[in-house]
């Protein structure tokens, strides 16, 4: 014990020897270690600050701070041209700010997508120049190919998953193109194998220089072929597991330039986008791989659970507002349907005056509700709903028995009994927001078909069940007009 | 070598420490914290400013990536704080 307590100071002071070594070795002075040491603290207190509502705005500040601080420090110590450097971030931050400030609150999944994977292209562009380097080491030339790997993967999946939010892209399982895609997807775990041991190899067959330009195609192909399989109710996953991408990328950059901050900035980002994806894959009941890899469209193919089991119940939107207008207490429930109706706003409205008429409103989110993390969150936040009405299925599902009517606007999956109450069922285990033990359920929707997992919904046929068809946005906007008169 | 050692328990490290305080993140954020982090991903931009330009192609890959990181910090950030201050209590 007394031993160790003198050897530790001793061994710190050899520490503090051997980092004037790294300097030396590194380029980077003390004055710019002990700024990117205060700018990864400020990283750490930002995005721990944006995991609490009160405290998020402040925490986007400070990261933003840290980031400030971190680039202006290192253009002290430039390698190119000032005017290069000057020009490449002007016109950056001017296309970046025109893209946040113009999208509208309902593309953001898309432009989430798209930014990931600027910085997935950024990472992928540092190790390429790195890589025309002279006198790299075997250990940097590690570097580079898991460098440009994740980078490209990160880059071209997340432009895939963007032109699949955005609805550009409509192809999917099953197509031919995608299908050569995955194949280009699986032949690139061998051919990183190869680059990564090319060194080797070339001391005993010939150099075949041009391996490393096929290496950057097959990268971002195999990234377009990783995604693509992907879609629907499987997106918040993969835009998740992309962000964690695009952060590990980063940290490896910072392990091939010996740069701390980037690899504790990086490794911030890969673990929350990691942690997301976990809960993301929780929600579901299915393991990450299950989703990445196998997908619904292989598992729901039995037939039993996808007849009919009997009729349903329409109702009008004038039935609807007399249930509603005696209700005391209502659940809605959103999905990617309320998105797409573009109807939030006047859900919001009709909330507001079921309140005004005493009835206690509250919104049920499923964490997968959606086309990404926290969707429905953000869409309802635009249309001026107060977060502390927003609750989790943990919050609501045990009080429902006392709900008088809850609204299911554009949600099936989330919402489907099966996942209780049919063992063989697909979805069986997933957790969801019991509605089915409400008093009375209304489902909005546009026709009977079935959700993303394409399983049959028996809440549907429920006793307690009332359909209202049609356009989720018409029908509320109807029943918000009963209100009015 | 040794100092690949020292970054990578940096590198683990941190790892640790995101998982540890990011594990409890209300699902009403998670749109924002991804939208943040996506952007402190930008970052990327340090590592693009360190490269040296000694050729041509050098010099246009140092162009591209600081480019793009641009757009992904200035972007991220910027997206992020519209968001998160449509996130009111009333």
């Amino acid at each position: 014990m007394f031993l160790e307590a003198i050897w530790l100071p001793i061994e710190c002071l050899a520490c503090l020897r051997r980092s004037n070594f790294m300097d030396s070795i590194t380029n980077v002075s003390a004055i710019q270690n002990i700024v990117y040491i205060a700018s990864s603290i400020l990283f750490i207190f930002g995005i721990k600050m944006l995991g609490k509502e009160a405290t998020a705005v402040r925490g986007n500040y400070l990261s933003a701070i840290a980031m400030f601080l971190a680039v202006g420090i290192t253009c002290l110590n430039l390698g190119i041209d000032i005017k290069i450097i000057i020009s490449g971030i002007l016109l950056g931050g001017f296309i970046g700010s025109l893209i946040a400030i113009k999208v509208k609150m309902t593309a953001i999944p898309e432009m989430v997508a798209l930014f990931n994977g600027f910085g997935g292209l950024a990472t992928f562009l540092i190790a390429w120049s790195q890589f025309n380097s002279p006198n790299n080491s075997f250990f940097q030339h590690v570097l580079i190919m898991l460098t440009v790997y994740i980078g490209g993967i990160t880059f071209a999946g997340s432009l895939v998953a963007y032109g699949k939010l955005s609805e550009i892209l409509k192809l999917g399982k099953g197509s031919w193109i995608t299908n050569i895609l995955i194949s280009f997807f699986y032949l690139s775990f061998p051919a990183l194998l190869y680059v990564i041991c090319e060194p080797f190899i070339s001391q005993f067959i010939p150099q075949f220089s041009s391996y490393f330009f096929i290496f950057l195609g097959l990268t971002l192909i195999a990234g377009l072929g990783f995604v693509m399989p992907i879609g629907g109710g499987d997106m918040p996953v993969v835009i998740s597991l992309l962000n964690s991408f695009s952060g590990i990328a980063a940290a490896f950059a910072g392990l091939l330039l010996l740069n701390n901050v980037l690899i504790v900035a990086g490794s911030l980002v890969g673990a929350s986008g990691l942690i997301l994806t976990i809960i993301m894959a929780k929600a579901m009941n299915r393991t990450i791989g299950n989703i990445l890899f196998v997908g619904y469209a292989s598992t729901s193919s039995s037939s039993s659970f996808s007849e009919e089991q009997g009729e349903v119940k329409p109702i009008s939107a004038d039935d609807a507002y007399l249930i509603l207008e005696n209700a005391s207490s209502v659940l809605v429930v959103p999905g990617y349907g309320m998105a797409v109706a573009q109807a939030q706003h006047v859900v919001r409205e009709m909330g507001e005056l079921l309140e005004a008429n005493g009835t206690e409103v509250k919104y049920g989110i499923h964490p997968v509700a959606g086309r990404m993390p926290g969707h429905m969150n953000v869409l309802l936040a635009e249309a001026n709903v107060s977060y502390d009405l927003l609750a989790e299925p943990d919050d609501v599902n045990p009080s429902m028995d006392s709900i008088d009517v809850a609204m299911v606007i554009g949600a099936n999956d989330v919402v489907n009994p099966s996942a209780t109450e049919e063992e063989g069922s697909p979805i069986y285990g997933m957790p969801i927001i019991e509605t089915h033990k409400a008093k009375t359920v209304f489902v909005l929707k546009r026709s009977m078909s079935s959700g993303f997992a394409g399983v049959q919904n028996p809440l549907f046929f429920k006793e307690n069940t009332r359909m209202l068809f049609g356009d989720a946005k018409e029908s509320i906007s109807q029943i918000v007009s009963e209100f009015k008169d | 070598m040794e100092i690949y050692v020292l970054l990578g328990f940096v590198l683990l490290l941190s790892i640790f420490l995101g998982l540890e305080l990011i594990s409890k993140v209300p699902s009403t954020l998670h749109t924002p914290l991804m939208s943040g982090a996506n952007a402190i991903s930008g970052i990327a931009l340090v590592g693009a400013l360190m490269l040296s330009s000694e050729d041509q192609t050098q010099t246009i890959l140092a162009f591209g990536a600081i480019l793009f990181a641009s757009i992904n910090v200035f972007g991220g950030y910027l997206v992020t704080n519209r968001m998160l201050s449509m996130f009111k209590k009333k």
